[in-house]
């Protein structure tokens, strides 16, 4: 026998009744995908097959990862929330354009199964999935990735017949025009390079208020602070705070690496706090590391500093810590 | 029509909040009704918050509209009064849309009884004197309030009288009269305001004088013009301010209203009357100003019958312990696609399905929301965006609350303030996740709150 229900079916839940349809996780990661189209589109047009093959290797291999591990906890499908196309994306844009093949299926496999999936999947990371793949195969396959691996004299892509220019310095002390990388027509990963490109998706993104404005601005604050005083100091450097901040990866780690929501802190001040402290230590390995770069490290030590952060950085409620005792509801 | 700039010290808006869509305008041009008496009434002997009251009348006794039948014996609690002609029946025990069930009087209407305009103009109409501060001492004033049963109508429905009397320990300066509403939908309070300003601003008067305040203003949302400017022509020549606040939710909260208007912060866990504020609510002050002069008791109040899934959205000022049955079928009953009656608005009312509850002093709105409203996504893990962070008006930190309810951690969950939460829902309506954050939450105050009391 089916009962026909007749009129309307009344539900109850509890309040709030309205919730806002337009914001979802999916919509935050497609914003962060739209975030990285200059940056693509720069990737693309100064490395031209290889920014291609890298990026389709990386993305293909993150989605295959991530389809295993649920597989394996016997969890839904989370590919739909498109966290492991922006996973592999900037884990591509973080490599060398030179970098094999094999190197990017690795980086992959581990940035999504031992960076993200092992600890529960998205939201329960500790480190950055893109930087945790990254560290591994640049130790793993220190060759492939160290600076001279980005370099390929053979190569007809312009690009990576030279030096990258934070290399360049830190080896021969040969200083790389601003203009060079600003718009980016330098060697490099293939995300970093133009400084242009990650500043507009960075204003993107904060616009959206998708990422926090406070982390990029405590990490270019931080940069901005400590390469100036670097250059008060020691005036006859060619490398100029400036060559610092379009630099590198910073501003693509800023704006792109850094402020993954799951891996920095909760609050406004706490995300300044991180953002300054990763500035500081990019800064650090900039001058006292062997490598010529160290946005990834850098970020892979604030990701394992924000649990006492966030601990720091408890919000003051609205009319202090008084007695703990019901707030008024509406008059 | 330009606002007037506010005359008072506070920035006119509070930190944090959001901006749900409005949908006033789905009631906002409907013009208070007034719906026929019911052939019977249930009016539950708690409607307040406090200590409920006891009958003073006995079944088959005949009683008159405005009669007294119920008087409570505590100082938090509330008088009751017969809204219609009537006889009184056995009493029954009826549910409230928060669940609680309650016993209830239940009067049979008898004779004849006052309805249409003859109704509104007792309420409502006539004309209200801005001279009342000389003719009523403070005293008088709360002892009426006290006696006519009035409580909050805002919806928290907090005796008025525990709040508007004199109290020399209280050093109160300021009145506010908050005409914000900043519930999407509900137009209860805006209605009241176009129609009947002249009350509203004679009760701000009287409350005003009975709490020793040196000034009283009325705080209302930048969305509603017309109210304004309608409160504002009533107020001419008196001592009333009316004073323009952004339109944000949840700008009716009486913490945040009190930062918006004044620039003072509530301690937290404190009352308004901490800061030197009274706070009261434009419905509840037109009944004060009806108490005081008329000498009549709370036995109608308007409320707003909206939402998409209603046939016809309207304003209705009904007689308390009216079902919502009739309510609704009054308004031309449910649509096809209602999905969810809320009592109150959509943000912190509570979902109900028995239509046999009544209309109670605390009803603001009945919201029907259809099943493209409700509509809400899987929830997925939260990815620490921090929007609930960036919104809460409370400024906590939503998420870590929820989860620490979540997993049982309450140390985690008092060092967060967990008890601060006033339950608005700005976080669980901006949530990319779809956490029931707010119910988390609630149910983590709950826990808290009972480990606190052993």
């Amino acid at each position: 026998m089916t009962i026909e229900i007749s009129g309307p079916v009344l539900h109850v839940a509890p309040s709030p009744h309205l919730s806002d349809v337009r914001l979802t996780t999916r919509q935050m990661m497609l914003d962060v995908l739209i975030a990285l189209t200059p940056a693509m589109l720069a990737a693309i047009y100064l490395f031209h097959g290889y920014a291609v093959k890298q990026m389709a290797v990386c993305i293909g291999a993150c989605l295959i990862t991530e389809a295993i591990c649920a597989r394996l906890r016997k969890r839904p499908m989370p590919l739909g929330d498109l966290s492991a196309v922006v996973t592999g994306l900037i884990l591509a844009l973080s490599l060398p354009a030179t970098a094999p093949v094999y190197v990017g299926v690795i980086a992959s496999a581990v940035a999504i199964g031992i960076g993200k999936m092992a600890f529960g999947g998205l939201g329960m990371n500790i480190f950055n999935p893109a930087m945790v793949g990254r560290a591994f195969v640049m130790i793993a396959f220190a060759s492939a990735l160290g600076a001279a691996g980005y370099q390929d004299a053979m190569s007809t892509v312009d690009a990576i017949s030279q030096a990258t220019p934070m290399d360049a310095y830190k080896q021969n002390g040969i200083v790389a025009s601003l203009g060079a990388l600003f718009w980016g027509a330098t060697n490099g990963s293939l995300g970093e390079t133009s400084a242009l490109a990650c500043l507009l998706g960075g204003l993107y993104l904060c616009i959206r208020r998708t990422v926090s404005w406070q982390i990029p601005a405590g990490v270019i604050g931080a940069v901005a602070v400590i390469g100036g005083a670097a250059n008060l100091m020691n005036m006859s450097s060619q490398w100029t705070v400036t060559h610092h901040l379009l630099g590198g990866s910073l501003l693509f780690g800023a704006f792109f690496i850094a402020t993954d929501p799951v891996t920095s802190p909760l609050t406004p001040w706490g995300k300044f706090v991180f953002g300054a402290i990763v500035g500081i230590l990019i800064m650090a390995l900039r001058f006292f590391s062997g490598y010529p770069e160290g946005v990834m490290f850098a970020v892979l030590m604030g990701n394992a500093l924000t649990p006492l952060i966030n601990r720091w950085c408890i919000p003051q409620p609205f009319g202090g810590r008084g007695q703990t005792k019901i707030a008024g509801g509406k008059g | 029509m330009e606002l007037p700039a506010i005359a008072v010290r506070g920035k006119g808006s509070f930190n944090h909040g959001i901006h749900p869509p409005e949908r006033k305008e789905l009631a906002a041009e409907a013009v208070i009704e007034v719906m026929p008496p019911p052939s019977r009434v249930v009016l539950p002997l708690l409607q307040n918050i406090g200590a409920p009251c006891e009958p003073i009348v006995k079944p088959r006794q005949k009683v008159a509209y405005g009669d007294m039948v119920g008087k409570g014996k505590a100082f938090v609690s509330a008088t009751l009064h017969s809204p219609i002609n009537g006889i009184v029946q056995r009493s029954v025990v009826t549910t409230l849309p928060n669940g609680r069930h309650l016993p209830a009087m239940v009067i049979k209407a008898d004779g004849d009884q006052l309805t249409g305009q003859a109704l509104w103009e007792d309420i409502y109409g006539g004309p209200w004197p801005h001279d009342c501060r000389a003719i009523y001492a403070p005293d008088t004033i709360a002892q009426a309030i006290h006696k006519a049963g009035i409580v909050g109508l805002g919806g928290a429905a907090f005796p008025t009288h525990v709040k508007i009397m004199p109290n020399e320990k209280l050093d109160i300066d300021t009145l506010i009269v908050n005409g914000c509403e900043c519930e999407p939908y509900l137009t209860t309070d805006y209605r009241l305001m176009l129609e009947a300003p002249r009350a509203i601003v004679a009760g701000a008067l009287l409350a005003g004088r009975a709490v020793g305040a040196k000034q009283i203003i009325i705080g209302v949302e930048d969305n509603k013009p017309r109210a304004i400017e309608s409160l504002m022509i009533s107020a001419e020549g008196s001592d009333v301010q009316i004073a323009v606040v952004k339109t944000k939710y949840p700008q009716g909260s009486e913490k945040q209203l009190i930062k918006a208007l004044l620039n003072r912060v509530v301690p937290l866990g404190a009352l308004p009357s901490a800061v030197g504020v009274a706070l009261s609510n434009v419905a509840t002050v037109a009944a004060v100003a009806r108490g005081v002069v008329r000498g009549k008791a709370l036995t109608h109040r308007v409320v707003c019958v909206t939402g998409a899934g209603i046939v016809q959205p309207k304003n209705v000022l009904v007689a308390l312990g009216t079902s919502v049955r009739e309510l609704v079928d009054y308004c031309g009953g449910l649509r096809e696609d209602a999905a969810r009656m809320v009592a109150g608005g959509p943000m912190m009312g509570f979902a109900f399905t028995h239509m046999d509850t009544p209309v109670t002093k605390g009803s603001s709105g009945l919201t029907v929301l259809t099943r493209d409203d409700v509509q809400r996504g899987a929830e997925t893990a939260c990815v620490r965006c921090g929007r609930c962070v960036d919104v809460c008006p409370m400024q906590l930190a939503p998420t870590r609350l929820a989860m620490a309810a979540r997993y049982k951690k309450w140390d985690v969950a008092e060092r967060f303030s967990i008890m601060a939460c006033f339950e608005c829902g700005s976080c669980a309506y901006i949530c990319p996740a779809q956490i029931p954050l707010v119910q988390l939450i609630r149910a983590g105050k709950a826990t808290v709150a009972a480990a606190g009391k052993k």
